[in-house]
């Protein structure tokens, strides 16, 4: 099962790699992990996404409260949290292939932000099943290279994480 | 806090006047290079706080670690940079698994040589990351005084565990105000909900089979008097870990002693048969429970922790109390009911039976031969109830687990999770300089001979500390294992050393004798424990011996191996 958890996080020297390395330590098999400062630089928030049981989540969120620079840890449940990634995907341009990746472009209301004669990059945001979508739509039109960013989530509504 | 004016002060001042601030007067350590600045405060300072000086930063940190066992106190170690630091890594872990206070000190090179590969640097916050509970880099002098304070509060709060603090050099060397405070108290325990209570309470006067199990998060703090009374309300027996150990006085007849791999008949046959275990500060062990899968299949389980990762995280568990374990435990002995149950006092008073018969058996079949049963009986005859217990790790201390006769709390010191060889020496120095009593060591040729260079630490202190090693030539336990499940077949188990250890301690300038009689030995220890000051015994045993009952790694108690000819299943 698909786990989205937030974490908020002072903002101090070695945090991120505390967090990396309870996953290591714990041998909890992590998807995804983004970090970001937030409108507070005293604290950053990291979204981490996790693919196991209530077991494996119960006992990452609990380990994951025990970090002392750790504030706050919360599950986003699926409904009611708001999901984004972003996705830049360089693409073989060739005369045979760029009118079906305009197309794409356009469908999945992507972005084409870089343009040679020889390859194209496009700018995707979306929910991760949106992106994994568009991967699969140019896949056969020859990607040259793909970068993603990972989960970021907020909860919907007035719910808030940090104290 | 207590206020008073602001005073100018270089960095290692500060952490000498927060360390005497936060109530610390004994620190252990070794000085080097990065952090003479602090040593040289230590020097001015030698009326007001007491550094011991080990042979080893090793010796320091397993020193620092047997020190807090005893008192319930942060124990405190100094070293520094590199290799010093590396050196206190074992130290540090054994502090973390059986969840020790501990606030480590380490200098770095300056600042400005980070990153440099520079001499004796190594990232050591790096390097402990998963062995603290915190750590600190310490970048600003105007930051110490509150890290310090603030790595005190971590070691102590909630769980206890080990806590380290990197200084580099130029932030010892440099200035800010410091303003004195007081002894920082632990961050407030959260307490169990009421509703959980009541359910915990509900199970409790539904059971009939009921067993308290007790853990290193029960002992010294504090419960015996409630843990008895509960076992007396509900008509109840209690067993312990490993860590438990001292919790209870082994003269206590409902208490069974401790459960497990090697551990006592009763205690793992009561596991097996009661339908209610309450786990006090325990996390289910593997070396206390066995193969999860099967442990207990008839007993509903509540726990009690300070740790919410602790809840559900070996076996699965029908109610779990998160937080104050002492206030827990009040809280239920005042709502549940009181109770009898003639029927399992019958069942666990049979099981005491076929244990006692059990060992019977095996000392009728050693005849006068000195085995380990009779060593600790001539300890537990001489010693008194402040008399300091301390091992190292093997045979030597599943026998010390299974005789010593506890008689109060914290006098115990022995590395249960970690089970790191060559701990003995340096707790067994730390806990005697912290309680002032009789301290004995009991080690193992094996494990005496990893860190035996702390006797020159016991000598130079004249600190009265009895070294009872149990010398069967042999790495006793691993040969325990090879015997039982390797065909015999002992890759590099068996000794062969020369060491003479009688020579070893005169050239330490220890006392020492030789015994391989049970009345040579009960002799030997009567002088020591009369003599000011450290003293060897070496004590000749067979290599034959086993530590038993047994249950086979991954096994259950369907599994006990009683006796020594008795065939392991595979």
């Amino acid at each position: 099962m698909r786990n989205v958890i937030a974490v908020y996080v002072e903002n101090k020297y070695g945090v991120l790699t505390r967090v990396s390395g309870l996953f290591m330590r714990k041998g909890f098999n992590i998807d995804s992990l983004t970090v970001g400062e937030t409108d507070d630089p005293s604290f950053s928030r990291i979204t981490i996404t996790l693919n196991g049981d209530d077991y494996a989540r119960e006992q990452l969120i609990n380990q994951l409260k025990k970090l002392h620079n750790v504030k706050q840890v919360k599950l986003l449940e699926q409904g009611s949290s708001v999901e984004r990634e972003l996705l830049l995907v360089k693409i073989r341009n060739t005369p045979e292939n760029r009118n079906e990746i305009m197309a794409a472009t356009e469908i999945y209301r992507a972005k084409i932000i870089d343009y040679t004669t020889s390859s194209l990059c496009v700018e995707v945001t979306g929910e991760p099943s949106k992106i994994n979508a568009f991967i699969e739509v140019v896949k056969p039109l020859g990607i040259v290279e793909m970068c993603r960013t990972g989960v970021v989530a907020l909860e919907r509504g007035d719910s808030i994480l940090k104290k | 806090m207590q206020t008073s004016k602001s005073e100018r002060m270089t960095g290692s001042q500060i952490v000498i006047e927060t360390l005497i601030e936060q109530g610390v007067t004994d620190v252990f350590g070794y000085p080097g290079g990065q952090v003479l600045n602090i040593y040289d405060e230590l020097y001015k300072a030698s009326d007001r706080i007491n550094h011991i000086l080990t042979a080893h930063e090793q010796g320091a940190s397993h020193a620092a670690d047997g020190y807090s066992r005893v008192t319930g106190k942060v124990g405190v170690v100094i070293a520094t940079s590199g290799p010093g630091a590396t050196n206190l890594v074992t130290g540090i872990a054994t502090a973390m698994l059986d969840s020790i206070p501990m606030v480590a000190i380490t200098g770095n090179v300056p600042t400005t040589l980070i990153g440099k590969d520079s001499f004796q640097e190594i990232n050591i916050t790096g390097v402990t990351l998963p062995i603290t509970k915190h750590n600190y880099f310490v970048t600003d002098v105007n930051e110490l005084a509150d890290t310090i304070r603030e790595a005190f509060q971590i070691a102590k709060s909630g769980r206890p565990g080990p806590v380290l603090i990197d200084i580099p050099k130029d932030v010892q060397v440099a200035e800010c105000e410091f303003i004195r405070g007081g002894v920082i108290e632990p961050y407030e325990q959260s307490e169990a909900e009421d509703c959980d209570i009541d359910r915990a309470v509900e199970i409790i006067n539904n059971a009939k089979r009921p067993y308290i199990y007790i853990g290193g998060g029960a002992a010294g703090r504090g419960m015996t008097k409630d843990i008895i009374a509960l076992a007396e309300k509900i008509d109840g027996y209690i067993g312990c870990s490993f860590m438990g150990l001292s919790a209870l006085p082994n003269s206590y007849d409902r208490f069974l002693g401790m459960q497990g791999m090697h551990g006592h008949y009763a205690s793992s046959m009561a596991n097996k048969e009661a339908d209610l275990i309450i786990g006090v500060g325990v996390r289910f062990s593997d070396r206390a429970t066995g193969n999860t899968a099967k442990y207990a299949k008839n007993a509903k389980i509540i726990q009690l922790d300070t740790d919410l990762s602790e809840i559900n995280k070996n076996v699965k568990v029908s109610v779990g109390l998160i937080g104050n374990i002492v206030s827990s435990f009040t809280r239920i002995l005042e709502r549940c009911e009181k109770q009898s149950h003639p029927e399992w006092r019958g069942i666990v008073e049979n099981f005491k039976e076929e244990g006692k018969r059990i060992n019977d058996i095996a000392e009728q079949q050693a005849g006068a031969a000195m085995t380990p049963k009779k060593i600790f009986d001539v300890i537990n005859e001489v010693k008194d109830e402040n008399t300091v217990i301390a091992t190292d790790v093997g045979q030597h201390q599943m026998w010390a687990a299974q005789y010593v006769d506890f008689e109060k709390p914290r006098r115990f010191a022995s590395s249960g999770g970690l089970g790191t060889m060559g701990y003995g020496l340096g707790a067994a120095i730390g806990a005697q300089i912290a309680s002032g009593d009789k301290t004995v060591l009991i080690t193992g040729d094996g494990s005496f001979g990893m860190n035996l260079n702390e006797l020159a630490t016991a000598v130079t202190y004249n600190t009265p500390v009895i070294i009872v090693i149990m010398n069967n030539g042999v790495l006793g336990m691993v040969r325990q294992w090879q015997t039982l499940f390797f065909g015999k077949r002992y890759s590099n188990t068996v000794l062969g050393r020369k060491t003479d250890f009688i020579k070893l301690a005169d050239a330490f300038g220890a006392k020492a004798e030789r015994v391989d009689t049970i009345e040579a030995f009960k002799a030997a220890f009567e002088n020591a424990m009369k003599h000011d000051g450290p003293y060897v015994i070496d004590t000749l045993i067979d290599m034959d011996e086993f530590v038993l009952p047994m249950l086979p790694p991954g096994g259950s108690i369907e599994d006990i191996i009683t006796a020594k000819e008795q065939e392991a299943k595979p």
